[in-house]
């Protein structure tokens, strides 16, 4: 039953990545197949992870793999608010590919069964959730950047086709932006302190998950204050998000695994 | 009821010719009233690239040498000097043509958005009538539609709009954008306007000479500047438009980089429409700062155009949609007299055969009298269903004039008047 839910959604994913990549051919019809790939398969991985949790007996995606799978789920649903209107569908470029790949993963990795061995509290099951949930905002919020990055590229190489591409303005994909890492942040330090009320609770050693988890809420946080104090803004703010995020994901797996 | 069209256009006439026959729309107006009076129905569209006579009337030779006339009388040339440029169209191929008008596709940039207003003022101010009222409805909804269903009026066609859609691609919403000009000329003016109609306001315009810069602020309800204070404003702009005739750059690399500073990131959009250029190139080289400079902006447009175009094939295909829906509606009042005459003489059967036997039903009580009425009526209701059905099923295609013609003959309506 979880194949049979599992295969439309990465072939819907699949579909979307593909589609966008059309429409920043020839805009039109492809950005519409590529929102309904991402419409489509996000349902079908929604209706997957209802199976999961009526199957399990506690919180099945605990594991790394099934973390990867709902934290592909929570990445498209956070892009589905913005992406399915034409101005933020590009984000789609940098986003469902990702997800295909997480999902992929989460697959190989056996995270569709699912895996109740390692969260079985309440306490903990919402600390993944929202630690999840921080990165997945995390994510879009480099996502975002790339945009910007993209964008600001196109206009300071005063491209003639500029307008050809409906792209969202420099200052609105700045802002999103940075009122992303914002909410993410806040969600992460949620996350954090309930991680941290679960360690006492039941015990255990600082791993170095953990310290990557708190290395990634420093940097964020960091980046924040320097957009407050010192106007932290345009490109280099961009690439400071894109690094943020691309040092997390590189290192959070190698952690974890470790 | 025949629809004709005479008209002449930018495609046919030079301006030299088209300024002998435009209209204002007072004038316009005029004509279509004293144009109905004696054909029924017109209305008369002139803009500056074309003035065009749409006539509804039962003789379609007629009609047109009326419409040819007025024309030529507005010309003030010789009978027939108009003649090479003016073009006649009938039936489908007029309300076509109407209907691309309406859409843009017949103007010089396609998609164009004032004659859509031009069209709708044209029929507000003729006089229609029920086949001229039904033809620019059809027009003003062709025209809406191709322009919510492509993107044929999205792009800019123009510098100045392209400089201000630009702008928006920085900011989104230009409202409270801190906008300066500098130049008070012709092309200052039309940049300000574009930026205007976008939701921008003009905050402060620079001139080298203040009294300029007075009058064109008063305008745009902005402050003046002299240029020699311009360096303190390069730190708060969000968007600048120069366009003086100086002759060496006004805004130089060193001022820019001393502003950006002070800007705390803030990006800056430089549009340059002077020849020569206004601001150094060196400047786009900045940190936050994007300058487009009048090759950039024609750029941009000529290939807004091309996207216009490539909409336009979609565009005609909505149009001629359309076109084919109002030749059905056309078509159909063919059959609706044939339809209105086989009734009627039915009814004159229903009620003659009713008057016959009135001695007869003189016995009969009141109640008895209505249940005969209305079983009679019934009979020719229920036999002459079909044949409606069918006729004004006919009238959308070839066949509905003939159906018409055979009603007549086998019911033989109208004979009775020859």
């Amino acid at each position: 039953m979880a194949d049979l839910l599992f295969w439309p959604a990465l072939l819907a994913y699949g579909e979307a990545a593909v589609a966008l990549v059309g429409e920043v051919r020839r805009p039109g019809l492809a950005g519409r197949l590529a929102i309904w790939g991402v419409r489509i398969g996000w349902l079908a991985q929604t209706g997957l992870l209802v199976l999961q949790a009526s199957r399990a007996e506690g919180f099945p995606w605990a594991g790394a793999a099934g973390a990867l799978n709902l934290f592909s789920w929570l990445v498209v649903g956070v892009y589905l608010i913005w992406g399915c209107t034409p101005r933020f569908r590009l984000l789609g470029l940098a986003v469902m590919p990702a997800a295909a790949l997480l999902l992929a993963g989460a697959y190989v990795g056996g995270g569709i069964e699912g895996d109740a061995s390692r969260a079985s509290s309440a306490l903990l099951a919402v600390h993944v959730a929202l630690v999840l949930g921080a990165f997945a905002g995390f994510a879009l919020a480099a996502g975002l950047s790339g945009l910007y990055l993209w964008h600001e590229r196109r206009l300071k190489r005063r491209a003639a086709a500029i307008l050809r591409l409906r792209v969202p303005p420099l200052d609105v994909l700045e802002r999103l932006s940075g009122s992303t890492v914002a909410v993410s942040l806040a969600v992460l330090t949620g996350g954090i302190a309930l991680g941290a009320v679960s360690l006492f609770e039941r015990g255990g050693s600082f791993d170095a998950t953990m310290a990557v988890t708190l290395a990634a809420w420093a940097l964020f946080g960091a980046m924040l204050l320097l957009r407050r104090l010192t106007a932290l803004r345009g490109r280099p703010a961009a690439y400071l998000v894109l690094a943020g995020f691309a040092l997390a994901a590189a290192i959070l797996p190698i952690a974890h695994y470790a | 009821m025949a629809l004709v069209l005479v008209g002449v256009s930018h495609h046919r006439a030079p301006v030299e010719l088209r300024e002998r026959v435009a209209l204002d729309r007072q004038q316009a107006a005029e004509l279509s009233r004293s144009l109905a009076l004696v054909a029924g129905e017109a209305v008369c569209l002139s803009t500056c690239n074309r003035t065009e006579i749409y006539l509804a009337e039962a003789d379609a030779e007629v009609a047109e040498a009326r419409a040819a006339a007025a024309l030529d009388a507005l010309s003030g040339l010789e009978p027939d000097a108009l003649a090479p440029a003016v073009y006649r169209l009938r039936e489908e191929a007029a309300a076509l043509h109407l209907f691309r008008v309406a859409a843009g596709l017949d103007s010089l940039v396609p998609g164009e958005g004032e004659i859509l207003g031009q069209v709708r003022a044209a029929f507000e101010h003729g006089a229609p009538g029920p086949l001229l009222d039904r033809l620019f409805r059809q027009a003003l909804h062709a025209g809406k539609k191709v322009r919510s269903r492509t993107a044929i009026a999205e792009s800019p066609a123009s510098v100045s709009a392209a400089a201000a859609v630009l702008a928006q691609q920085l900011f989104g919403d230009l409202a409270g954008r801190r906008i300066v000009l500098v130049g008070a000329g012709k092309v200052s003016e039309l940049a300000g306007r574009n930026l205007l109609s976008r939701g921008a306001e003009i905050h402060v315009v620079a001139n080298r000479t203040l009294d300029r810069a007075e009058d064109l602020a008063r305008r745009f309800g902005a402050e003046p500047m002299p240029l020699a204070e311009l360096a303190d404003e390069l730190g708060r702009a969000d968007v600048v438009v120069c366009s003086t005739g100086a002759p060496g750059f006004v805004i130089g690399a060193e001022d820019m980089a001393a502003a950006v500073k002070g800007r705390r990131g803030r990006p800056l959009f430089l549009i340059d429409l002077a020849v020569p250029r206004d601001i150094d190139p060196a400047v786009h080289e900045l940190d936050g700062c994007y300058l487009y400079n009048l090759d950039d902006l024609e750029a941009v447009v000529a290939e807004s155009l091309a996207v216009r175009r490539s909409e336009a094939e979609r565009a005609e295909s909505i149009v001629a949609g359309e076109a084919e829906r109002f030749q059905a509606w056309l078509a159909s009042l063919e059959v609706v007299p044939a339809i209105a005459s086989l009734r009627a003489r039915a009814e004159e059967i229903r009620a003659g055969e009713l008057a016959r036997l009135e001695g007869r039903f003189k016995r009969l009580s009141a109640a008895d009298r209505r249940a005969v009425e209305s079983l009679t009526a019934g009979i020719v209701n229920k036999l002459l269903h079909l044949p409606t059905v069918r006729m004004k099923q006919a009238a959308v295609t070839a066949d509905g004039v003939l159906y018409a013609h055979a009603v007549r003959h086998l019911f033989g309506l109208g004979e009775e008047e020859r």
